[in-house]
C-alpha cells in the first residue's frame, strides 16, 4: 500500500511552434491547447502502476487557474483517484512560492490523515522549465529527494529509484519514504484513457483550495524563445530502392530491432 | 519539387477534395495550362479533408446536395476508393420516427434503396449495439466511406498524365491581384504567377484568399469534434477498414463509425464552436495540423456517455482507449448550403469552399462545366455565391446563422422553420403598421415579410371549413388557415400585398433592347410600356430564372424578380452587357416599394384613388405606366402571379407606407384586406399553376418540360434559343402536372397535408420513371381554398401524363390517392383567365 501524490502543471502542448503571449510572461496555448509535460504524464502513470502493483492510492496536485480542472480530470482518467487544486493566477508565482503551496497541501492531508508516502513531480515544468520545484519542496518537507527518474518501485517500504547516469550508464538510488521523486519522461509509456475512466473522472470532486500566503519569492521579468533549431531534410532515396535505408534509420531511432 | 510557373490559364487554390476534384475535371474538358497551390504537403495539406470521417450517406431532404453526392459516390468507385458499410440512422423517439418516415419521401423521390427497420434488424447487423432505447431506424444498405486523399492524388495523377497540370505544394498565397474588376494574378511565397481565371478551394481558408481580392465567400471554420477509440476486439476480428453499418444516433447528434479496430464517434451535439479564418494556426504552429484544433474535452463529456451507453461492450471493452481527440475544423455557411461560382465582386474569381467529402468529386465536376460552358448538369444554383446579399457577406451574419444551425445537423428541421436570429433586417416601409396588423413575419434573404395577418383571424369565421384547418401539427407547423381565409377575401373582393421583397434592377443604355433581347426567351422589341414575363435559360436550355421585364423607354427596361434569387439574377444579366458599354444593370432593388394589388375589386379600389384610365381598353393586361395614387407617383403595371385582375404598383421607397394606407382606406368599402405571401407565394399561384423558380422550375427543366412555351419561338437569336429549338422538336422525357389529392385520411383516421417533396407513386405504391431515368415528387403542394382541393405539381412520365390518371403519393409512409387534373399549363381555377380581365 503506498499513498502517492502526482503535482502536475496545465501547460500548453509543446509539440507545435512555441509561441509566447504578448507580455512574454507565459507561452500561449491557443493553438496547441493545454496538456501536462509529457515528465508529469509518466509521473503519473508510474504512480497508477504503483499503486496496481502494491495497492494504494493516487492523488494528485496542481496550482493554477480554474481551466486546470480539464487537466486533473484527464489524469484522473488514467488512474488516479482524488485530486486538488490550489487556484490561482500562476504568473505571480515563482519556483518557490509552488513548492510552498504544495509542501502546505501535503501538511494539511497530513494533518487530516492523508499522508503521502511519495510525492511524484515532473523534473521541470514544460513552459518555465525552472528546474528547481521537486528539490525546494522536499527541503520544505524535510525529505529525501531523486531527480531524473524514470521508473520507480517500492521495496520494504522504501523507493526504490532507476534513473540514467550523466556517462549513458544508469543509477539506482534507494530511499526511505516519505520521499520526493522527480520524474524524466521515458520509463513507462502513459496509457490513454478509457471511456469508462473518462466517466469515472467526471465524477471525481476535486477539492479546491486558496494559496496560503501572497507570493514571496523571486518573480519573473519574461520569458524568452531559444533561437529556432535548424532543421536540415535528408533525402533517403526515392521508390523502392530508398527502403534499406529507411530500414538502417528505423533501427538506429529504435521504431525497429 | 515543381517551380511556381510565371503564368498559367487557371490557378487552383487548394489541394484539399475540391481542389484536387477540380483539377482533374478542369483537365477532362480540355483545359491545359492548370496550376494547383497548396501551402501544404502533399498528400494532405493540413485542411479537413485530412481528418475527415470520410462516410457518405446519400439521402438529404435537398435534391441538389443529394444529386451532387450520388455523383461523387459514382466517381469514387470508378477510383475504387469506397467500402460499401451500410448506414443506420437510429431513431430513440416517436418523433424521430417520423422524420426518417420523411426521410423514406426523400430516399424515394431520388431513388435510393432504403428501409425503415426495427431494433432487431440494427442489433442483428451490429451485435454489440444496445437496442433497449431503439424505437426504429432509416437503412441505407449504400452508405459506405471513401478514402478521400487517395481519390485526391489519383485525380491528380489524372490532369498530370494529361500533361494538364503543374502541382505546386508548400506554396503560400500572399496576395491576390485584381486588375480593373478582374482578378490579374496570384502572388506567392513561391512567386507571381499571372493568370485571368483563379479558383478558391482553401476549404476554411476562403474567406482569408478570397478577401485579399476584396471579395467575400462567407464561410466560418467550426468546430467538429471526434474521438477515437481502440483496439475494439469485436471490431479487430473481422478484417479491413469497415465491417460493419455506421450508425448516425440522431436523437444524441452523435455517430459512431468504424475505422479497423478503433470506433470514431463524433458529435454535432455540443454548442457551436467557431474559429476566426485569419486564425487558423499556421503548419509550423499546429499540434497535429492547423484544421485538427486542440479538444475540448468538456465539450464532448455528455457524448462520450450516451455512445458507451448504446455500444458498451465495444467502447468498453478491455485495451479500448481513447487515443485520438480532435476539435476538426470544417466550414459551415449561413444557409447551409456550399459556396461555388465566379464571385459577384472579381471577375475570374471562383468560389469552390464550403463542400464536405461527400459532395467533392460531384462539386469539382460541377464547378468545371460551369466554367467550361457556363452551366452545369446537376443545377447547383442553391450554391451559388451569387445568391449573397451584401449583409450576408457580413462575418457577424455568418456567425449567428451557422451558431444557429449547428444544433440542427442532425435535426428535425421543418420544411417552413424560420430562423430565430438575425431578424429584423430588411424592413418595408410599411412595416410598423404590417406589426399593427399582426402580421406573421417570415424571413427572406433578410426581408421580413408578412406570411399573413393575425388581424384577419375574423375571416376564420366568415369562410368557416372552406379555409381547410390541418389537424396535423407536422402539417399545420408555420402554416395558419388565416392564409386560406386571406385568399379567398382576395378573390372574392381584394387583396393587398406587401412585394417590398423583390429585386429591381434595370438595363439601361442606347444598346438595352439588344442586351435584353439576348438575355430572355420572350419577345423584348416591345413598345415602352409593355410588360413581358418571360424565362431566362442556359446555353443548354434549362432555367436560370423566370422574371417580368418592364419597357420603361427605348432605352430603358426594368426587370422585376424574386428577391430570393435576385442577386443571382442580377450577376447573370449583368455578365452579359456588351462588350461595348452600350448597356448597363443599375440596381434599383432598394429604391422601390412594391405593392400587389388584386382581386374583383381591384379596379373599383384603384379608381377611388386615380384619374387616369385603368379601364380595360385603357389600361391592358401586360401593360405599365406611370400613374397617380392620391398624391403619388406611382409606376403601374397590369401582371398578376394569383390569377386576378390588378396591378403592380411601384413607388418610391419612402412612399410606401403612405401607398399603403391609401389602398387600405380605398379598400375599406369592397372589403379588400392586406394578404400574406402564404397567398401570393403559394395558394394563388398553385390553384392558377404558375410554375415557382427553385420549385418546378431550375436549370434541370426546359421551358418544354414545363409547358411554359409559346407557339413561336423569336427570330432573334437569344441565349439558349438553339437548345430550346431542339426540346420543342422532341418528345418531352418528363411533362409538369397539376394533381389533387382524392383523399387526406391517413390510417389513423387524421386527415394529413403534404408540404411538397414527397414522391409520387402508382396508385398502388409502385416506382414511377420518367425519361431522364428520375422519379416524380411533389415541386409544389399547397390549399387550392377556391376549388376546395389541396394541390400538389410534379413532373410525370409522358405516359402517366393524363388527365384523370390515378396515381398516389407517399406521405410519413402513407398512401393517398391523387387524380392528375392539369398536363401542362392549363389552370385548375378560371382556365380562360377571365378574372384577370
Amino acid at each position: 500500500m503506498v499513498d502517492v501524490l502526482v503535482c502536475v502543471k496545465r501547460v500548453p502542448d509543446s509539440s507545435g511552434q512555441v509561441l509566447l503571449t504578448d507580455d512574454a510572461q507565459a507561452v500561449d496555448a491557443r493553438y496547441v491547447g493545454s496538456t501536462l509535460s509529457e515528465h508529469e504524464n509518466c509521473a503519473v502513470e508510474l504512480a497508477a502502476q504503483l499503486v496496481e502493483a502494491d495497492g494504494g492510492t493516487v492523488s494528485l496536485v496542481s496550482i493554477g487557474a480554474a481551466e486546470t480542472v480539464e487537466q486533473l480530470r484527464s489524469a484522473l482518467a488514467v488512474g488516479a483517484g482524488a485530486a486538488t487544486l490550489v487556484e490561482t493566477d500562476l504568473r505571480d508565482f515563482g519556483p518557490s512560492d509552488i513548492a510552498h503551496e504544495i509542501a502546505e497541501v501535503v501538511r494539511a492531508h497530513a494533518e487530516a490523515g492523508r499522508t503521502h508516502d511519495l510525492v511524484l513531480l515532473g523534473n521541470d515544468a514544460a513552459d518555465t522549465g525552472d528546474f528547481q520545484v521537486p528539490v525546494r519542496l522536499a527541503h520544505a518537507l524535510g525529505r529525501p529527494v531523486v531527480t531524473g527518474i524514470r521508473t520507480v518501485s517500492i521495496q520494504d517500504g522504501r523507493a526504490i529509484a532507476h534513473g540514467d547516469a550523466p556517462d549513458g550508464g544508469r543509477e539506482t538510488f534507494d530511499l526511505p519514504l516519505p520521499a520526493v521523486v522527480a520524474v524524466s519522461e521515458g520509463g513507462v509509456s502513459p496509457r490513454y484513457p478509457t471511456i469508462k475512466g473518462r466517466m469515472g473522472a467526471k465524477k471525481v470532486e476535486i477539492e479546491m483550495r486558496q494559496p496560503s500566503r501572497a507570493p514571496v519569492g523571486s518573480g519573473r521579468v519574461r520569458l524568452t524563445l531559444p533561437p529556432p533549431t535548424p532543421s536540415s531534410v535528408q533525402v533517403l532515396g526515392e521508390g523502392p530502392e530508398a527502403a534499406p535505408a529507411v530500414v538502417d534509420l528505423f533501427q538506429s531511432l529504435g521504431v525497429l530491432r | 519539387m515543381a517551380e511556381v510557373p510565371g503564368s498559367a490559364r487557371v490557378v487552383v487554390i487548394g489541394a484539399g477534395i475540391v481542389g484536387n476534384s477540380l483539377v482533374h475535371h478542369l483537365a477532362r474538358l480540355g483545359w491545359r495550362d492548370i496550376v494547383q497551390i497548396d501551402k501544404g504537403a502533399l498528400p494532405n495539406p493540413g485542411g479537413s479533408t485530412g481528418h475527415a470521417s470520410n462516410f457518405i450517406f446519400p439521402v438529404d431532404h435537398s435534391r441538389e446536395i443529394t444529386d451532387l453526392t450520388l455523383d461523387s459516390v459514382r466517381q469514387y468507385k470508378e477510383m475504387d476508393v469506397f467500402t460499401q458499410s451500410g448506414g443506420y440512422e437510429i431513431a430513440r423517439t416517436e418523433e424521430r420516427m417520423e422524420e426518417l418516415r420523411r426521410r423514406m419521401s426523400s430516399a424515394r423521390a431520388w431513388g435510393i434503396e432504403a428501409e425503415l427497420v426495427g431494433p432487431e434488424h440494427v442489433k442483428e447487423k451490429i451485435p454489440f449495439i444496445e437496442t433497449d432505447d431503439i424505437v426504429g431506424a432509416f437503412w441505407t444498405p449504400s452508405v459506405g466511406v471513401v478514402d478521400s486523399l487517395r481519390a485526391g492524388t489519383i485525380m491528380r495523377e489524372k490532369a498530370l498524365e494529361l500533361g494538364a497540370l503543374t502541382v505546386v505544394p508548400n506554396v503560400e498565397v500572399t496576395d491576390l491581384v485584381v486588375t480593373d474588376g478582374r482578378i490579374s494574378a496570384v502572388e506567392t511565397s513561391g512567386g507571381t504567377i499571372e493568370a485571368e481565371t483563379v479558383v478558391v478551394a482553401c476549404g476554411v481558408w476562403s474567406p482569408r484568399i478570397a478577401k485579399m481580392a476584396g471579395a467575400a465567400i462567407p464561410l466560418t471554420p467550426a468546430v467538429h469534434q471526434m474521438i477515437s477509440v481502440g483496439p475494439i476486439p469485436q471490431l479487430a476480428e473481422r478484417p479491413g477498414e469497415i465491417s460493419f453499418p455506421i450508425v448516425r444516433d440522431m436523437d444524441t447528434f452523435c455517430y459512431e463509425r468504424q475505422h479497423g479496430a478503433d470506433m470514431e464517434v463524433g458529435s454535432y451535439a455540443h454548442r457551436a464552436i467557431l474559429h476566426e479564418p485569419d486564425e487558423i494556426p499556421s503548419i509550423d504552429q499546429a499540434k497535429l495540423s492547423p484544421t485538427e484544433m486542440p479538444f475540448t474535452q468538456e465539450d464532448f463529456d455528455p457524448q462520450l456517455e450516451q455512445a458507451f451507453e448504446l455500444m458498451p461492450d465495444a467502447l468498453g471493452a478491455d485495451g479500448a482507449e481513447i487515443r485520438y481527440a480532435i476539435n476538426g475544423l470544417l466550414s459551415l455557411t449561413p444557409d447551409g448550403a456550399p459556396i461555388l461560382g465566379e464571385t459577384s465582386e472579381v471577375k475570374g474569381l471562383w468560389s469552390a469552399a464550403a463542400v464536405w467529402i461527400k459532395e467533392g468529386p460531384g462539386v469539382g465536376r460541377a464547378v468545371a462545366e460551369w466554367m467550361t460552358h457556363g452551366s452545369s448538369e446537376i443545377d447547383v444554383h442553391h450554391s451559388d455565391i451569387a445568391r449573397f446579399y451584401p449583409h450576408q457577406r457580413t462575418r457577424s451574419h455568418v456567425k449567428a446563422r451557422t451558431s444557429e444551425a449547428f444544433i440542427k445537423t442532425y435535426g428535425i428541421v421543418h420544411p417552413g422553420e424560420q430562423w430565430e436570429g438575425e431578424r429584423g433586417k430588411r424592413l418595408a416601409p410599411m412595416h410598423t403598421r404590417q406589426t399593427e396588423q399582426g402580421a406573421r413575419f417570415f424571413e427572406t434573404v433578410g426581408w421580413e415579410r408578412p406570411h399573413w395577418y393575425d388581424g384577419n383571424e375574423a375571416l376564420l369565421g366568415e369562410y368557416g371549413d372552406r379555409v381547410m384547418p390541418r389537424e396535423h401539427e407536422w402539417d399545420s407547423r408555420w402554416w395558419s388557415p388565416i392564409i386560406n381565409a386571406e385568399h379567398l377575401a382576395m378573390r372574392e373582393r381584394a387583396g393587398i400585398v406587401d412585394l417590398t421583397a423583390f429585386a429591381i434592377f434595370d438595363v439601361v443604355g442606347p444598346r438595352a433592347m439588344d442586351a435584353v433581347q439576348r438575355i430572355v426567351v420572350a419577345q423584348a422589341d416591345v413598345a415602352p410600356g409593355k410588360v413581358i414575363y418571360t424565362p431566362v435559360i442556359d446555353e443548354r436550355g434549362g432555367f436560370k430564372s423566370d422574371l417580368t421585364v418592364m419597357r420603361l423607354a427605348h432605352d430603358h427596361y426594368r426587370v422585376v424578380t424574386g428577391g430570393a434569387h435576385g442577386m443571382a439574377d442580377k450577376k447573370w444579366f449583368a455578365d452579359r452587357m456588351p462588350a461595348d458599354g452600350g448597356a448597363a444593370v443599375v440596381d434599383v432593388t432598394s429604391a422601390y416599394s412594391t405593392i400587389g394589388l388584386w382581386g374583383p375589386k381591384a379596379r373599383d379600389i384603384l379608381g377611388r384613388l386615380t384619374d387616369d384610365d385603368i379601364s380595360d381598353g385603357g389600361f391592358g393586361f401586360l401593360s405599365c405606366r406611370n400613374i397617380e395614387v392620391g398624391n403619388l407617383g406611382v409606376l403601374a403595371s397590369r401582371i398578376s402571379y394569383v390569377g386576378e385582375l390588378g396591378w403592380e404598383l411601384y413607388v418610391p421607397m419612402e412612399e410606401g407606407a403612405r401607398l399603403w394606407s391609401l389602398l387600405h382606406e380605398a379598400g375599406e368599402p369592397d372589403g379588400a384586406v392586406p394578404v400574406g405571401i402564404g397567398v401570393y407565394g403559394t395558394t394563388g399561384r398553385i390553384e392558377k399553376g404558375y410554375r415557382a423558380f427553385g420549385f418546378e422550375l431550375d436549370a434541370e427543366r426546359s421551358i418544354v418540360e414545363a409547358s411554359m412555351q409559346r407557339p413561336k419561338v423569336k427570330q432573334a437569336d437569344f441565349i439558349g434559343r438553339e437548345a430550346y429549338v431542339k426540346q420543342r422538336e422532341e418528345e418531352p422525357k418528363t411533362v409538369l402536372c397539376t394533381m389533387t389529392v382524392d383523399d387526406h385520411t391517413s390510417a389513423s383516421g387524421m386527415k394529413r397535408y403534404m408540404l411538397g417533396g414527397e414522391p409520387v407513386l402508382t396508385g398502388d405504391g409502385g416506382t414511377l420513371t420518367d425519361g431522364h431515368g428520375h422519379h416524380p415528387y411533389v415541386t409544389s403542394a399547397g390549399s387550392a381554398p377556391t376549388l376546395g382541393k389541396h394541390v400538389l405539381m410534379a413532373y410525370l412520365p409522358p405516359d402517366q401524363a393524363t388527365l384523370g390518371n390515378q396515381l398516389a403519393v407517399s406521405y410519413m409512409e402513407e398512401l393517398y390517392p391523387v387524380t392528375v387534373e392539369s398536363v401542362d399549363s392549363t389552370p385548375l381555377l378560371d382556365p380562360d383567365n377571365a378574372r384577370i380581365r
